[in-house]
């Protein structure tokens, strides 16, 4: 079966201030594939390219060169139309819920657009509100209430919804559950699982928090400094990590058990000490 | 005021002309924003009706008339030294205002305004140059070329106007040039590109909207400082001294100051009419437009200001002095803590309701809880750094034997600065950006030592938390170095006077987790080696299990259950406790249920 | 430190060159009847070519144009149509008077301001609603207004200074005060407003950031934080508004001066363009933007030293 994406020796760098500047490479060559229906957790630390990567993907960053391969259509240097086109194959949910939605609009506004933007007429494009706000457990009275009369998880619920609107076969999320509360990161989790198994979504799953990652990933992929230092199937990475970078990241992740986390401090000091050897 | 800009506007969903003509209705409900829409048709109907209302030609002398008082038959305002009806020549000076007031602010919105949305929205090279365009029409000393330029412009106000438009459209630019820079950053944006809207949509549905508001606020402003430039200009002697304007009305009157002060007033009061009422609108169309939310924050900061004591006494000396007796032996008490901050309809919010704490030295204490819950505003209490309108009251808050409550901020401040101190979330806004990391850390010990001793122990202590150039991070910047570094700065400021208590506010949550995992090992070794007691907030289980002894589980305001970590861990006896605990993502739960495809190339094997 | 210095003086010549560039092809290229304004009209058209031919205004414009160039790069700024007299020194005589009220003026705007500012951040209450009031009117009342009041108020009613003219500060140093005090108070009323207000919000910003509660959190005390860090913080955007103020103060200063009577450049200036008096027009246009560009520099060299971000980028 063919790949969904297929991302292969992706470069990218920002263009310097200046002349005499010579530009960073924030992607140095980034070669990955997600499958219909499949989560790639994308995990790294700030500065490991991991977002830019996903706005690479969504055509917010222009890459310098390397392919992005969307079934089959290289979209790497999609223009606007196509990537209008696009639009109802790929979506975002990103980290924010709080600058993601428009404050000024209400929520039926929000979810409309989407549609509206495909060329749908906004009576037809409002009466599809209903099902999506009830697709992700909100009220349909949401619809006339405005962004900021919502919490956090609502909001990012409100998110999910704009960027199922149409649809699509894969969503880039970036971070979607670290600004919310412990409780509600759970639910929203919970939610976008069952909405992979009910649609056939696919997922690339933009994060720092290795347990997050583990909870919803078919595979993980590891970024440091715009490199993919590790890919693999979520136990193996997490477990029996293979690159040293893999190894450092899943013994600094602190583990919510008084005991094992002691065990995991002590092997941590003992992997810095063999490294500093 | 048209721009191409305005018919996209029409296009934008029903639900945005709902507010803009909820907007202007919230303007009309004011008594000022009334006051100034009626002032304002007024003086334009007046002038519209000029050939109607006025009795005589502006510009016929009468020498009988010649200074004539108000109340004059014929005369209804009097008349000038040279006999001319001044009722008349205000109503042809409003039309003049009117129309200046019109081109200034015209010209400066039309170009400014389109300009600053190509330069915002398509930034780059073409950003670079308009920029660096209108900086420079920014330092044109504007009137002295429209006085040089005066033969140019044949001298008509109207030409003057327009070039004065020109001089003043960089404040319009640079306005809208960084609220569309901003809107473009906005996850909202990205968001709508990635659904796919045509830049046009985007345009008119997300960025006028963000623009629109403040445009009109300040052409407003700019039409008040057209009227008085225009008026300023005629009194100067531009343009025929002939015309009727408020200006040339003022330099008239001006000359005949001795005889008939009075005659200054009308050219004065209608100017001031106009332009009051046009700030005034501008005023309330923003109030209008920040909505009841920057009410709310004005109408908090003005009570502030009669509530501002920070500590209020206990009610009940008795039961303080009863707890106090059960506090003795621990290093921080704290005894029925409420916080609490007024309300809008001056009924006060309790954020932290009544809790009590205790404190042994050399422990570690997590405080967790989720956004809310009112963590932060316990460590802030006990620091006494809450904002002024926090109200703090507490039966007991004792700190190494010390009550922290009511004592003078003078005592206050010396205890922050040597028995308990802070290390804060995020570790780059916590520096001050303009002064050497050096000085900072100095400055915080000179009240104890020589300048020479500060300077000798701030580099100790840099190398201390583990910066392996001491010398030059002294000497650096906060900018100049990473926030993993800046988190360590802050932490040797906090423990530079070997405090007792440590209160740190999520002191990891901003850093990438190799980082806190060095940061934690940094304050598990201090807090040993000064053996320091420690409140750790914090919303990461994985923190609490790293490196506290005890901890306080908080919700809404409350207390919901405190105990050893192991106890709370695994036997947690709350259900909030319960319900947090089986929240966290624990680690055994690895995805299992293959994604279709594998399930698809599973069965095509088979 | 020094090539941001060496940017900013190259950014001030590159604004004086096309100031002065488009005032001179604007005014030059006019087709403005000089000679026969000067002549009169009785004179002959003979005469009128001949007069064209002295002042050099026959021969193509940018053979003009890079005579005057030639001529500032000497010092030289021609000589007036009408009084013959050199421009430079016009100017020069005229200096002094300018000088003393926009300098007197700048340094009221700069310590009244920080002072309402300071003291608006740091207490709130009657001061904020004094400053706001303050700052409506100033919007309200053109500044002609303002300055025919307080005429009226302090030099005819109160008559506690001169109501025209000047004294030079060789003559008398406390003539020369009363006669530039008034005419420099009423120049600043509008910026005093404006940048009191601008302190006041940066210093309220300031304060509120995270850096203050860490500084309290170090026992630092309340004036050592207002004064030392958030006002130095707060100063930059200050400075901008500061400078811009002192361009429009240029301005402002041409209204001071007809209603005083002072003898500046803003008189000659007036009286030049009423006559088309080229040269001396493009010499007070030189000179204005000569000043503004000396003065931004100086406000840009002390934000700089204030900011390190500035100084180091």
């Amino acid at each position: 079966m063919n790949p969904l994406l297929q991302v292969s020796n992706l470069r990218l760098s920002y263009p310097g201030r200046g002349f005499r500047w010579a530009a960073p490479e924030v992607l140095r060559g980034i070669s990955l594939d997600i499958a219909p229906g499949e989560t790639l957790g994308l995990v790294g630390e700030s500065g490991s390219g991991k977002t830019t990567l996903g706005r690479a993907v969504l055509g917010l960053a222009a890459p310098t060169s390397g392919s992005i391969v969307f079934d089959g259509n290289d979209i790497t240097t999609a223009s606007q139309s196509e990537r209008r086109k696009l639009a109802r194959d790929i979506q975002v949910v990103f980290q924010d819920p709080y600058t993601s939605l428009n404050p000024a609009l209400p929520i039926a506004d929000i979810l409309s657009e989407p549609l509206i933007g495909q060329g749908k007429k906004p009576s037809e494009a409002r009466r599809s509100v209903t099902a999506l706000l009830d697709q992700v457990g909100l009220p349909a009275d949401s619809a006339a209430r405005y962004p900021r009369e919502f919490s956090g998880g609502q909001r990012q619920r409100v998110a999910i919804a704009r960027a199922l609107a149409l649809q699509p076969r894969l969503i880039v999320c970036d971070e979607p559950v670290s600004a919310l509360d412990l409780t509600t990161q759970a639910r929203v989790l919970d939610l976008l699982i069952d909405l992979q198994r009910r649609t056939g979504v696919a997922y690339l799953f933009i994060t720092h928090d290795l347990s997050v990652v583990r909870h919803i990933s078919h595979r993980i992929a590891v970024m440091y400094r715009g490199e993919l230092v590790e890919t693999g199937p979520t136990a193996q990475v997490t477990e029996a990590p293979e690159s040293d970078y893999t190894r450092r990241l899943v013994l600094a992740s602190p583990t919510a058990d008084p005991d094992r986390q002691r065990e995991r401090r002590e092997a941590r000091r003992m992997l810095s000490l063999r490294s500093k050897a | 005021m048209s721009t191409p800009t305005i018919d996209q506007v029409t296009d934008v969903a029903d639900a945005t002309a709902a507010k803009r003509a909820g907007a202007f209705r919230r303007i009309i409900t004011t008594p000022l924003g009334l006051f100034s829409v009626i002032v304002l048709i007024g003086i334009v109907m007046l002038g519209l009706l000029e050939p109607v209302l006025r009795g005589h030609d502006p510009n016929t002398a009468d020498l009988a008339a010649i200074n004539a008082p108000p109340g004059t038959p014929g005369y209804f305002l009097g008349a000038d030294q040279n006999g001319r009806d001044i009722w008349s020549r205000v109503l042809t000076a409003i039309n003049v205002s009117v129309t200046s007031a019109l081109i200034g602010s015209g010209v400066a919105v039309g170009i400014g305004s389109i300009l600053g949305l190509i330069s915002g929205y398509v930034g780059k090279r073409v950003d670079g140059v308009l920029a660096w365009i209108f900086s420079l029409l920014m330092t044109f000393p504007a009137l002295i070329l429209i006085m040089v330029l005066q033969p140019i412009t044949g001298g008509t106000y109207q030409t003057m106007m327009a070039l004065f438009g020109i001089f003043i459209s960089p404040g319009i630019f640079w306005l809208v040039r960084n609220l569309v820079r901003g809107v473009k950053n906005e996850l909202y944006v990205d968001a709508a590109k990635v659904s796919g809207l045509s830049n046009r949509r985007i345009l008119s549905r997300h960025v006028l909207y963000v623009v629109r508001g403040p445009i009109i606020i300040s052409a407003a402003f700019m039409a008040t400082a057209a009227i008085g430039i225009q008026a300023g200009l005629a009194f100067l002697g531009f343009g025929s001294a002939q015309d009727a304007n408020f200006g040339t009305m003022t330099a008239d009157a001006f000359l005949n100051i001795y005889r008939a002060p009075l005659q200054l007033l009308w050219p004065s009061l209608f100017l001031g009419l106009m332009n009051a009422a046009l700030v005034l609108l501008g005023n309330s169309y923003r109030d209008a437009l920040a909505g009841p939310q920057a009410a709310a924050r004005r109408h908090r900061k003005k009570r502030s200001a009669s509530t501002s004591d920070a500590t209020a006494p206990s009610e009940e000396p008795t039961e303080a002095r009863k707890a106090s007796a059960q506090t003795q032996g621990k290093l921080l008490s704290v005894r029925n803590l409420r916080v609490s901050y007024p309300n809008l309809d001056g009924t006060r919010k309790e954020v932290v309701k009544g809790i009590s704490l205790d404190i042994h030295a050399g422990e570690i204490v997590g405080l967790v809880g989720e956004s809310g819950s009112g963590k932060s505003q316990t460590a802030f209490s006990i620091l006494g750094l809450l904002p002024k309108q926090a109200e703090v009251s507490a039966d007991v808050m004792n700190l190494a034997g010390d009550s922290l409550l009511n004592h003078d901020a003078k005592l206050l401040r010396r205890m922050r600065g040597s028995v308990i101190s802070y290390i804060p979330q995020e570790p780059m806004s916590n520096l001050d950006p303009s002064f050497t990391i050096g000085s900072q850390l100095v400055e915080g010990l000179s009240s104890s030592m020589s300048k020479k001793e500060a300077k000798e122990t701030a580099l100790a202590l840099l190398a201390r938390v583990g910066i392996t150039d001491p010398e030059r991070t002294f000497k650096s910047y906060p900018h100049q170095i990473s926030g993993g570094m800046a988190q360590r700065v802050l932490i040797a400021g906090a423990v530079a006077p070997r405090p007792k208590l440590l209160i740190a506010d999520e002191p990891t949550t901003a850093l990438d987790v190799t980082v806190q995992a060095e940061i934690l090992d940094l304050l598990r070794d201090l807090q040993g080696e000064l053996g320091m007691g420690v409140l750790l907030v914090t919303h990461n289980f994985g923190v609490v299990a790293d490196i506290c002894d005890r901890v306080l589980v908080m919700r809404d305001g409350e207390m919901v259950e405190g105990g050893d970590v192991r106890t709370i861990f695994r036997n947690p006896s709350h259900p909030y406790t319960q319900e947090l605990i089986a929240s966290i993502l624990d680690e055994e739960t690895v995805r299992t249920d293959p994604a279709p495809a594998v399930l698809a190339s599973a069965k095509e094997q088979k | 430190m020094i090539p941001f210095f060496l940017r900013r003086v190259g950014a001030g010549l590159v604004l004086i060159v096309i100031v002065t560039a488009i005032t001179f092809f604007l005014t030059y290229g006019a087709n403005i009847p000089v000679a026969r304004n000067i002549l009169g009209p009785t004179a002959s058209a003979e005469q009128v070519d001949i007069l064209n031919g002295q002042l050099g205004l026959n021969r193509p414009i940018l053979e003009q144009y890079f005579a005057w160039i030639g001529g500032v790069l000497q010092g030289d700024l021609g000589t007036s149509y009408y009084t013959s007299e050199p421009v430079v020194q016009a100017l020069a005589s005229r200096l002094p008077v300018t000088l003393s009220v926009v300098l007197l003026s700048a340094a009221i705007t700069l310590i009244i301001s920080t002072w309402l500012g300071v003291v608006g951040a740091a207490r709130g209450g009657v001061v904020d609603a004094v400053l706001q009031a303050f700052s409506t009117i100033t919007f309200v009342f053109p500044a002609i207004i303002l300055a025919i009041a307080m005429v009226y108020v302090f030099a005819i009613s109160l008559k506690l200074v001169p109501a025209v003219g000047y004294t030079p500060f060789g003559e008398s140093p406390e003539r020369w005060f009363a006669s530039v005090i008034l005419p420099a108070i009423i120049l600043s009323i509008g910026g005093i407003a404006a940048l009191a207000a601008q302190i006041r919000g940066s210093l309220v910003d300031e304060l509120s950031k995270d850096y203050v509660r860490t500084l309290r959190s170090r026992g630092v005390s309340e004036t050592s934080i207002l004064l030392k860090h958030a006002l130095r913080n707060a100063s930059g955007p200050g400075f901008t508004t500061f400078s811009l103020q002192f361009i429009s103060l240029f301005g402002a200063s041409l209204f001071i001066e007809k209603i005083f009577a002072l003898p500046g450049y803003g008189t000659y200036g007036f009286q030049a363009t009423i006559q088309f008096d080229l040269p001396a027009m493009l010499g007070v246009t030189l000179f204005g933007v000569g000043l503004v560009v000396v003065m931004n520099l100086v406000i840009d060299i002390a934000s700089g030293w204030l900011n390190p971000k500035v100084r180091m980028s």
